[in-house]
């Protein structure tokens, strides 16, 4: 019996309508997993969809096709939700997260209609085309994307499992040799290094998550520096006061704007001196935490000498100058007659561009699901390293690479055997 | 010696070692005659290489040949020493049979075996050539006398004997094993058959005289108390047990082999073969793990009444005073003879990639080759291997397909696979970690997974598919026993399992599944059970352990065994496939996959390219069936 898939049949993004398609002999109890009751064969049914905890998900219109009058030639079932990205993510999500049917491998609805002989073979023509364009697509945007950073931390990953698999099997399949008895403390510590960082890019570096969120931009520097004046010549608006009273914002002041088609926050904070105001005190602290937790800071100063950064600066952050029509300064901007506005904005959108460019590599909910897949995988390696035998623990690890084979690709047998005959001396 | 022309054989084997008598054997339980060509009647049963059989992987795949009624369990059984289950405080998948097996009793357990067969001949000659038809098929061999062996199908087992070179330091000497003639004759006709040929290596270590040890202040290592045979049909071990001893290489070894690597075969450029990675030289552990200052060696005795230890750990292609003086460095050999020298040596294999799952060379009916002329090292692949050629050639003398052992069944079938499929790149052997579904084969279940197979197949005998069947029945009425066995959290605590006082009631086989569940206690708690039942409970304990993980391994396997139900038409054109590249055309031209689920295997291959594949297999079958 072949698995029960799911996929969003239409196209990523805002849209009237977002068609999510199930297939396998399992649609229905999918459907019915969603709290829904199934239309009758070629019927359909408005209905309400909730998660497993009850939330209601959607109103949607639901679709049924019976086995052998369907397009996959399975019983199918369709979801026609608002085509909302947020709806569209949580019900792909509570599918994914049901246990009963699995997000479809690219082309795998056609495959299906063809293997059960719902395709003729003038239609199966372009198929093969179809799928390596589909394929040829993802690795083209994977490539793109492994470039840098991103393409270092997935070798990473795989590195580390690929050890962690070998060390088990060491323990396996050398028992009698010169093998450690025991490698549970490399293996947890490799795994809990992977752990984290998939969890890590799950929680901060989903990409669609965040462009729905947008990023935060704090601007900081010392009391009357021009962040205000900055803010608002940004927003062109009043949003935040401005006065030549040193030390005037004492809370944050938010600003949304959007900056390249990217949503982002702007934030004004206190100004960074030593005061004795208890009032203005708390506002420092406020400022420096809160500038501390955003995507990136903007240090202003208005002097000859650029300030120490008052807070770790990481590589994104800018220092800029200001006032720049009162010093002459050609590389200063000014609020004031606006030299330098449009050229700071760039360099914002430019630099937060990248980072979705950065973490697009798990933006899309296939890749998500496989992550969250892994991730549980190694959750149970972890909690049961002490007392599982070494058979299950390389079974869940080559399940936690299985699932993460789209990304990081298959881990072959022969690369495990390799990593063992380099680290161990083994052969009697 | 035979100077007439034998047509009355349906198979010929040419070599009786671990592959030749496995084949010989099975073709006769399927009752077909059979003629087992080799150089000497002593040869038959002979252990070339170290004096043990099984360990992890290979433990299996003996396990596997037995529950298809195969021979080297049993002799194996008859011959042990010392029986080990390795891995036996791990999970059960991963347990592996071993012994240390007396040289002696093997081969005349061996020659009993192959001599009591009915319908087998021994024949003592050197083959050296293939006999063909125009079309290309093989109808059997011709002896160096002349004399010509017609059969229906020809199995090749011959071992390493394709261009072998002996080395020990810069002495070099033709030759399969010590003491055997290479067939050249035979290697070149074999050459000439087109088929890709690599190079590969192996070594062995110096044999000591066992009473120029000293033994007293090593290392003891004893067999099992309670110990696990090969055979289905054993239940005790036939010959008396013994220990083994362990000692350690030091830096005083080290320096002796460092300081004279130039004159190591291996190290002086004088082979060119790839050698096992699992397998290194002295030499090799010596240089690629310097840090190490010990290595471990096992002493093992070649048999009950043999004044001849094998010291396992130390093979080398040194020259024959710097073994003499490495030996006498180590802990208890400080006095040790060295009977015979320690030898590499490198040898032509056939890439299997050629080979049919049935082992059958493409493209030239009535041959089979089998054993380590296939790449592969190792007694047990080389019987496994043996066992699979026999039954196919057989069959396709008969006029029927090739039977197909499916990765999702046995070692056997990830070993074919892994050998058509994927080729080898070192001498092959078997490990777990090569089986993706090794939750589910376990050396425990071989006959559950294959005595079935192999009565319709025919190669299993009728009194041991009865066996099975009682046994088969009774695991059945054990399991439905025990699960009407009410345990209440009470009683299982009672029973010293670590559950909490308010879990729920479990079936005495669900408790099975437990930790610290002590299978003994499970059977004085049940009325009506005794420890006659001992083993049938344990059995399905490890059924019980892993019924929750393999859930996933099963829906695989239910994917991959429909794939491998699309067989390919064998006279399917790759290039005509719209869609593919280039490259993958010639890795299927290369490769010759049977089914599609094989095809999807082969490295490199596309989503794409597997559904064009199967749009022209559809194509294929429906213009056949027009």
């Amino acid at each position: 019996m072949e698995d029960t898939i799911f996929a969003l049949a239409t196209a990523q993004g805002k849209a009237g309508v977002a068609i999510v398609r199930i297939s396998g002999s399992r649609a229905l109890d999918v459907l019915e997993s969603l709290g829904a009751k199934a239309p009758p064969p070629r019927g359909s049914r408005l209905t309400l969809l909730r998660d497993a905890d009850g939330e209601i998900l959607d109103h949607a219109l639901t679709l049924f096709f019976a086995e052998g009058a369907s397009f996959t030639g399975e019983n199918v079932v369709e979801l026609h939700l608002h085509g909302s990205v947020a709806v569209v993510r949580a019900v792909l999500r509570t599918l994914g997260n049901g246990g009963i049917a699995r997000m479809a491998e690219p082309g795998e609805f056609t495959r299906r209609a063809l293997m059960n002989g719902q395709l003729d073979l003038t239609q199966v023509q372009g198929l093969g085309d179809v799928i390596e364009a589909e394929t040829e697509g993802q690795r083209k945007h994977a490539m793109r994307v492994m470039g840098g950073e991103v393409a270092e931390r997935i070798g990473r990953w795989r590195r580390d499992l690929v050890r962690a698999i070998a060390l088990t099997e060491a323990t396996i399949d050398f028992a009698d040799e010169d093998v450690p008895e025991d490698v549970s403390h490399e293996v947890r510590a490799l795994v809990t290094k992977t752990r984290d960082a998939i969890d890590q890019e799950l929680t901060t570096a989903g990409g669609v998550a965040r462009l729905k969120s947008g990023f935060e931009v704090a601007l900081i520097g010392a009391p009357n520096a021009g962040k205000s004046t900055l803010l608002n010549a940004l927003t062109k608006s009043d949003a935040a006061i401005v006065t030549d009273v040193a030390g005037t914002t004492r809370d944050i002041v938010e600003v949304r704007l959007d900056i390249n088609g990217l949503p982002v926050t702007l934030l004004d904070t206190a100004g960074l001196r030593e005061t004795d105001d208890k009032v203005e005190r708390i506002g420092v602290e406020r400022a420096l935490a809160r500038a501390t937790r955003a995507d990136m800071r903007i240090l202003l100063y208005e002097d000859d000498i650029p300030p120490l950064w008052p807070i770790d600066k990481h590589a994104d952050d800018m220092i800029v100058r200001t006032k720049g029509d009162l010093s002459g300064d050609h590389d200063a901007i000014s609020a004031h007659d606006g030299r330098g506005l449009n050229e700071l904005l760039a360099k914002i959108g430019e630099r937060l561009s990248c980072r979705i460019a950065d973490t697009g590599l798990i933006s899309t909910e296939r890749d998500q699901i496989a992550l969250r897949a892994a991730l549980s995988d190694l959750d149970t390696v972890l909690a049961n390293l002490d007392f599982d035998d070494p058979d299950l623990i390389a079974l869940r690890l080559r399940d936690a690479a299985t699932s993460l084979q789209g990304i990081i690709g298959g881990v072959d047998v022969e690369q495990i055997l390799d990593e063992v005959f380099s680290s161990f001396c083994i052969g009697k | 010696m035979f100077h007439v022309k034998h047509r009355d054989f349906d198979i010929v084997i040419v070599g009786a070692g671990h592959a030749g008598t496995e084949a010989a054997h099975a073709a006769c339980r399927m009752g077909v005659k059979v003629a087992l060509v080799t150089f000497r009647h002593g040869d038959i049963g002979v252990m070339s290489c170290n004096p043990a059989i099984g360990g992890l992987g290979k433990g299996h795949l003996v396990r596997e040949i037995d529950a298809l009624d195969g021979i080297m369990g049993r002799v194996a059984d008859k011959a042990a020493i010392q029986f080990r289950l390795l891995n036996r405080r791990k999970g059960p998948a991963v347990r592996g049979p071993r012994v240390q097996a007396d040289r002696a009793l093997y081969q005349a357990a061996m020659l009993a075996e192959i001599e009591s067969t009915p319908n087998l001949s021994v024949i003592e000659g050197e083959v050296v050539d293939l006999l063909a038809e125009a079309d290309g098929r093989i109808t059997g061999v011709a002896l160096a006398d002349g004399a010509e062996i017609r059969a229906g199908a020809t199995i090749l087992t011959s071992g390493t004997f394709l261009r072998s070179l002996m080395h020990i330091g810069s002495e070099k000497s033709v030759g399969g094993r010590m003491g055997a003639a290479a067939s050249i004759k035979l290697a070149d006709r074999i050459l000439d058959l087109g088929l890709r040929i690599g190079r590969l290596k192996t070594g062995t270590p110096p044999r000591l005289k066992a009473n120029s040890i000293d033994f007293s202040g090593l290392e003891r290592q004893a067999g099992d108390a309670d110990p696990t045979l090969f055979s289905f049909l054993h239940d005790k071990p036939f010959a008396p047990q013994i220990s083994c001893s362990i000692t350690h290489t030091n830096a005083a070894t080290h320096d002796v082999i460092r300081n004279n690597l130039e004159r190591s075969a291996m190290y002086g450029g004088m082979i060119d073969g790839t050698g096992p990675r699992y397998c290194p030289s002295i030499e090799d552990k010596v240089v690629r793990f310097a840090e190490k200052d010990s290595h471990q060696i096992f002493l093992e005795p070649e048999g009950l009444t043999s004044d001849l230890i094998y010291p396992n750990g130390i093979s080398t292609s040194l020259p024959a005073d710097v073994q003499q003086d490495y030996v006498n460095t180590i802990k208890g050999l400080e006095k040790a003879e060295i009977v015979q020298l320690g030898y590499a040596i490198e040898y032509d294999y056939v890439d299997p990639r050629g080979l049919t799952s049935g082992l059958q060379v493409r493209g030239v009916p009535g041959l089979h080759l089998a054993g380590q002329i296939n790449g592969t090292t190792g007694y047990e692949e080389a019987a496994a291997q043996g066992l699979v050629a026999a039954v196919n050639a057989v069959r396709s003398i008969w006029g029927e397909d090739a039977v197909h052992f499916s990765r999702s069944e046995s070692y056997i079938g990830v070993m074919i696979d892994d050998l058509t499929t994927r080729g080898v790149t070192e001498p092959y052997r078997m490990f777990t970690s090569r089986a993706e579904y090794r939750l589910m084969l376990r050396a425990d279940n071989a006959d559950t997974r294959l005595t079935p197979l192999g009565a319709a197949v025919g190669c299993v005998s009728a009194e041991r598919l009865t066996e099975f069947n009682q046994k088969h029945d009774a695991l059945a009425a054990m399991k439905t026993r025990l699960e009407a066995v009410d345990l209440p959290a009470k009683t299982l605590r009672e029973l010293g399992t670590d559950v909490k006082e308010d879990a729920q009631t479990r079936t005495g086989y669900d408790a099975l599944r437990l930790q610290d569940c002590d299978v003994d206690k499970i059977i004085a708690f049940v009325p009506s059970l005794t420890a006659d039942h001992r083993s049938l409970v344990e059995r399905l304990q490890c059924d019980a352990i892993y019924e929750f993980y393999i859930e996933r391994q099963i829906r695989e396997v239910d994917m991959v065994r429909a794939n491998e139900a699309l067989t390919i038409p064998r006279d399917l054109q790759f290039s005509s496939i719209g869609g593919l590249s280039a490259e993958l055309v010639s890795k299927f031209e290369a490769v010759q996959p049977e089914t599609l689920a094989q095809a999807a295997r082969i490295e490199g291959v596309t989503p794409a390219a597997v559904v064009n594949l199967l749009a022209a297999i559809k194509r294929d079958k429906r213009r056949a069936a027009s």
